[in-house]
C-alpha cells in the first residue's frame, strides 16, 4: 500500500484520462447586469440615500461585474418602514393567497433558472454545474415546499392560528446567495412577515435580480426588501428597533455579536453559524462511495459550505488505502472556469477569503501536518485554491478545530467507534457530521452520539426543503427547513 | 401535679440540593428566610458561586445517564415525584402558604397543581418525540428522520414573583427540562427559597438520580451570572431574571450567554404578573431540545 501511495503522489493529475473540450456556458444567459444598482425597498428600485458604492467582482477574472450601495442606517430606516407599511395587509392576507404568491416565484425561479444560475455561477465563483443542478433546483423547491405551508399553518404543531412576528431583518453569506435567500425568504413570508434581507457584499447581483422576479409576480409592495451593503449595513438592519425578527447566516463570532446585540430585546433570533463537521469511515465502508461522499462533502462548492465535511476521521487499520484512493480522485477534480460544465471545483470567493484559506493552511504546515494536492494548473486571474489534503493531523492543530471554509481536508484516525465519537465532538461546533459504515446497528449508534444538527449516514451533503438544517453548541440555533424552518417565523 | 411544658418544635435545617446529596453552601453562611410578614422563618443557605460551579458539574455527570434512559423509564421517574409531593401536601400547603402569603385553601390549591403538573410532564417524556420529530419526505430516495435531543444542562433562574411562584413556578421550569432528559441547576426564588429546597427532599427520594436536578438558594445576583457565563451550561431559562437586579438583570445574563451561544428562554414582560396556575403548553418542553436530522440512502 504504501508504494502505492507513492506512485499516487507522482503521478501526474490527468494523466491516462482523456480530456474533456471544453464547454463553456454563456455568460450572456445572465442577462443585462448594469453598472451599478441601488437598494430594493418598497417594491422600487432606489438610489441609496448615501454616496458609497461597493464593487462586486467576478472572482474568476477579478473584472467588477458591478457597483451597488452601500446601504446606510437611513437606507435600512427605510426599508424597515416599508416592511412594517406592508406587513399589516400582508398578514392578514389568507394564507391561501399568500401561497399564491410564493407559488409563483417559485414558478418563475424554474422558468429563469437558467439566467439565474448563470448569474450567481459569475458572481459567486461557484461552479455552473452546483448552480446548475443544486443551487437553483433547491431554491425553486423551497418556495415550494413554504408556499403550502402558508395556508396550513394550524397544523404546523404550533398551535392554532399562529401570528407572524413582524419584520425579519435577514443577514445572509456569500457561498449560496441565492438559496440562503430561499431559505429566509420562503418561511418569512409564508407566515406572514415582511422582510428586508441583506445579501453578501461579494454576491449581491442575484438577490437583486430575485426582486425583479418578486415584481413579475406582482408581490405586494414593501413585502420583500432589499438593502445591499457590507458588515456596516447588517449591523445597522440587525439593530434596527422596529426589527421583530434578525435571522443569520454567518459566521460564529459575528453571531455571537448579534446575540449579545439581541440581548435584552423581544427581537427573536436565529442563526446558522460555523462548522467543522467529521467525516467518519469505519473500516467496512463501501469505499469507492466514502471516497465520492468525502470528496463531495469537502470540495462540493469550494469547500465554502458551513457543514462542509472538513475533518476526515478514518479507521487506522485502511488510513492507507482510503488516502490513495482519495488522492487518486482528487487528482481527476477539475479547478478552473466556473462557467465551463466540466469544472468541479471553481474560484475563491474573495481575495480576502483566498487569503484567509492561505493563512490557515501555512499555520497548518506550520504545525507539522503534511500537505498534499494534486498536480493541477491553476487560472492566471482571480481566486484560486488547489484541493487540498492534510495528513498528520493532530485534535490540537489549528485545522483541525477551526473553520477553514476553503477545500481543504484535515485527516485524523481513530482505533474504536468510541474514539471517534470523542474526536467528532471535540470541537464548539455541532453543525454536521459523516458516517461511512455497512453496519446498520454503528450507524444508529454513531448518529446517536454525535452532537450535531444533520448527520449524513453513507451520503453526505443532502439537502432538501422539507428537512431541517441547524446546529447544536456554538453552529448556532433554531432550525431551517422543514415544519421546524417555521417557527423561526412565528410568535410561538 | 407536674407542670406540663409546652412542646419546643424542632426546627429544620435547610440545606442545598446538588448531586443527589444536601450539601450546606461552600461558603458555611446562610441568610434569613421570612414570611410575607418579615417574621423569621429558617435559614437558608447562602449559595454561592463556587457551589454553583459545583452543581453545574454535577448536572453535567448526570446527563448521560439521565438522557441515555428511556423516555417510558423518565415518565416514572417523573411520575414518582408528584407521588412522593402528594404524601407531603400538608408540608409544602404550610411553607407556600407562609412563603408567598396566602391562606390554606389557596395554598393547597397550588401545591395540587404542582403535583398535577409533575403528572403532565411524566405523561410528555415519551410523547415529544412524535409532536417535535419525525420523517421528512425529502425528494430523493433517501431514509430521513429528524428526532429531538436534549440540549444538556440548563441553568435555570427560577420565578421570583407572580402567583404560586415558589413551588408551582419551580416546578413549571424544571419538569419540563428534565421530562425531555436535560438535567438542571436551578437557583431557587431568592425570597421564598423553603419550598425549593424542600422539594430537593422529594426529589432525593423520587428515583430521579442525584445531579439530575440541582437546587440552590442564595442571591440570584451571585448564582444567575454563573449559570449565564459558564462554559458547560447549554441553554437558560431566565423564568425569574428581571430588568433591575444588578448584574443578575435578564438583559446581561442573555448578553453573557451569548458568548457560548446557549439558548436562552427569556423572562415574561412582567415576571411578577406571571400566573403559574396557568397552561404551560409546551415553550419550556420544546426549548431545550436540539433536533437531530439523520440521513440514509435507501436502494437494495
Amino acid at each position: 500500500m504504501a508504494k502505492n501511495k507513492n506512485t499516487v503522489d507522482e503521478q501526474p493529475a490527468k494523466s491516462g484520462l482523456f480530456e474533456y473540450a471544453p464547454a463553456p456556458e454563456s455568460p450572456a444567459a445572465a442577462g443585462d447586469i448594469a453598472t451599478s444598482y441601488g437598494h430594493f425597498i418598497g417594491g422600487e428600485f432606489v438610489d441609496s440615500s448615501g454616496s458609497e458604492a461597493l464593487k462586486t467582482v467576478n472572482p474568476a477574472t477579478e473584472q467588477v461585474l458591478a457597483s451597488f450601495a452601500q446601504g446606510t442606517d437611513e437606507d435600512v430606516d427605510r426599508a424597515v418602514a416599508a416592511a412594517r407599511k406592508a406587513f399589516a395587509d400582508w398578514s392578514a392576507l389568507p394564507g391561501s393567497e399568500r401561497a399564491k404568491y410564493l407559488f409563483r416565484i417559485a414558478r418563475i425561479i424554474q422558468e429563469r433558472s437558467r439566467e439565474l444560475a448563470v448569474l450567481e455561477s459569475i458572481d459567486n465563483g461557484k461552479p455552473i454545474r452546483e448552480t446548475r443542478d443544486v443551487d437553483l433546483p433547491l431554491v425553486a423547491a423551497h418556495f415550494f415546499y413554504y408556499a403550502g405551508w402558508a395556508d396550513k399553518l394550524d397544523y404546523a404543531g404550533y398551535g392554532a392560528a399562529p401570528k407572524p412576528l413582524g419584520v425579519a431583518g435577514q443577514v445572509i453569506p456569500w457561498n449560496f446567495p441565492l438559496l440562503m435567500l430561499a431559505w429566509k425568504i420562503a418561511p418569512a413570508l409564508a407566515t406572514g412577515n415582511t422582510v428586508v434581507l441583506k445579501p453578501a457584499e461579494t454576491t449581491p447581483l442575484t438577490a437583486l435580480r430575485f426582486a425583479e422576479i418578486c415584481r413579475q409576480a406582482g408581490l405586494p409592495k414593501g413585502v420583500v426588501n432589499i438593502v445591499t451593503g457590507d458588515g456596516r449595513t447588517g449591523a445597522a438592519l440587525t439593530a434596527h428597533p422596529d426589527v421583530n425578527k434578525v435571522a443569520f447566516t454567518g459566521s460564529t463570532p459575528v453571531g455571537r455579536a448579534i446575540a449579545k446585540q439581541l440581548a435584552g430585546t423581544r427581537k427573536k433570533l436565529s442563526l446558522e453559524l460555523g462548522g467543522k463537521a467529521a467525516n467518519i469511515v469505519f473500516d467496512d465502508a463501501p469505499l469507492d462511495q466514502a471516497v465520492e461522499g468525502i470528496v463531495n462533502g469537502i470540495f462540493f462548492n469550494q469547500g465554502h459550505v458551513c457543514c462542509a465535511g472538513s475533518r476526515l476521521l478514518v479507521q487506522e487499520s485502511i488510513q492507507d488505502e482510503l488516502l490513495d484512493a482519495l488522492k487518486r480522485r482528487m487528482g481527476t477534480l477539475r479547478v478552473g472556469d466556473p462557467l465551463d460544465k466540466n469544472t468541479d471545483i471553481g474560484a475563491i470567493n474573495s481575495a480576502e477569503q483566498l487569503a484567509r484559506i492561505t493563512a490557515l493552511t501555512e499555520i497548518g504546515e506550520s504545525e507539522g501536518a503534511e500537505r498534499w494536492s494534486p498536480a493541477c494548473e491553476l487560472p492566471g486571474t482571480g481566486f484560486w485554491f488547489k484541493p487540498t489534503l492534510f495528513t498528520g493531523v493532530s485534535q490540537a492543530h489549528r485545522i483541525a478545530q477551526e473553520e477553514i471554509f476553503g477545500p481543504v481536508l484535515s485527516v485524523l484516525t481513530f482505533r474504536t467507534p468510541a474514539e471517534a465519537v470523542e474526536k467528532a465532538n471535540n470541537t464548539p461546533y455541532g453543525l454536521s457530521a459523516g458516517i461511512w459504515t455497512e453496519k446498520g446497528s454503528r450507524i444508529l449508534w454513531m448518529a446517536n452520539k454525535l452532537k450535531a444538527g444533520v448527520v449524513w449516514a453513507n451520503t453526505f451533503n443532502k439537502f432538501d426543503p422539507t428537512s431541517p438544517f441547524g446546529g447544536y453548541k456554538e453552529s448556532g440555533y433554531g432550525r431551517e427547513g422543514g415544519r421546524h424552518g417555521l417557527e423561526a417565523y412565528l410568535d410561538v | 401535679m407536674s407542670d406540663v411544658m409546652p412542646r419546643l418544635d424542632v426546627f429544620k435545617t435547610y440545606k442545598l440540593y446538588v448531586g443527589g446529596k444536601f450539601p450546606r453552601s461552600e461558603s458555611g453562611r446562610v441568610y434569613e428566610v421570612t414570611d410575607a410578614k418579615g417574621q423569621w422563618l429558617a435559614n437558608a443557605p447562602l449559595g454561592t458561586r463556587k457551589d454553583t460551579r459545583d452543581a453545574v458539574l454535577a448536572a453535567r455527570a448526570a446527563v448521560k445517564g439521565w438522557a441515555g434512559t428511556t423516555a417510558y423509564n423518565r415518565g416514572q421517574v417523573l411520575y414518582r415525584v408528584a407521588e412522593m409531593l402528594q404524601g407531603r401536601r400538608e408540608q409544602f400547603t404550610a411553607e407556600v402558604a407562609t412563603a408567598e402569603g396566602l391562606g390554606a385553601k389557596k395554598a393547597a390549591a397550588l401545591v395540587d397543581a404542582a403535583i398535577d403538573r409533575w403528572v403532565w410532564y411524566a405523561g410528555w417524556t415519551d410523547k415529544v418525540a412524535q409532536i417535535a420529530g419525525g420523517a421528512n419526505p425529502v425528494a430523493g430516495p433517501f431514509f430521513n428522520l429528524s428526532t429531538p435531543e436534549p440540549t444538556g444542562v440548563v441553568g435555570i433562574v427560577a420565578p421570583q414573583a407572580g402567583y404560586g411562584y415558589s413551588l408551582l413556578g419551580l416546578v413549571s421550569v424544571v419538569a419540563p427540562a428534565i421530562a425531555t432528559g436535560n438535567t438542571v441547576v436551578v437557583a431557587a426564588a431568592a425570597g421564598a427559597p423553603l419550598p425549593a429546597l424542600s422539594l430537593g427532599e422529594v426529589l432525593a427520594t423520587s428515583d430521579v438520580p442525584g445531579g439530575v436536578v440541582n437546587i440552590l438558594s442564595g442571591k440570584t445576583a451571585d448564582i444567575a451570572p454563573t449559570l449565564a457565563s459558564h462554559q458547560d451550561v447549554n441553554a437558560l431559562d431566565l423564568a425569574g431574571a428581571i430588568a433591575a437586579d444588578g448584574p443578575g438583570a435578564a438583559a446581561q445574563l442573555e448578553a453573557s450567554a451569548a458568548d457560548t451561544l446557549k439558548r436562552v428562554v427569556r423572562p415574561p414582560v412582567d415576571p411578577s404578573a406571571a400566573d403559574w396556575t396557568d397552561a404551560p403548553g409546551t415553550e419550556r418542553l420544546l426549548s431545550f431540545l436540539e433536533t437531530k436530522t439523520v440521513w440514509h440512502p435507501m436502494g437494495i
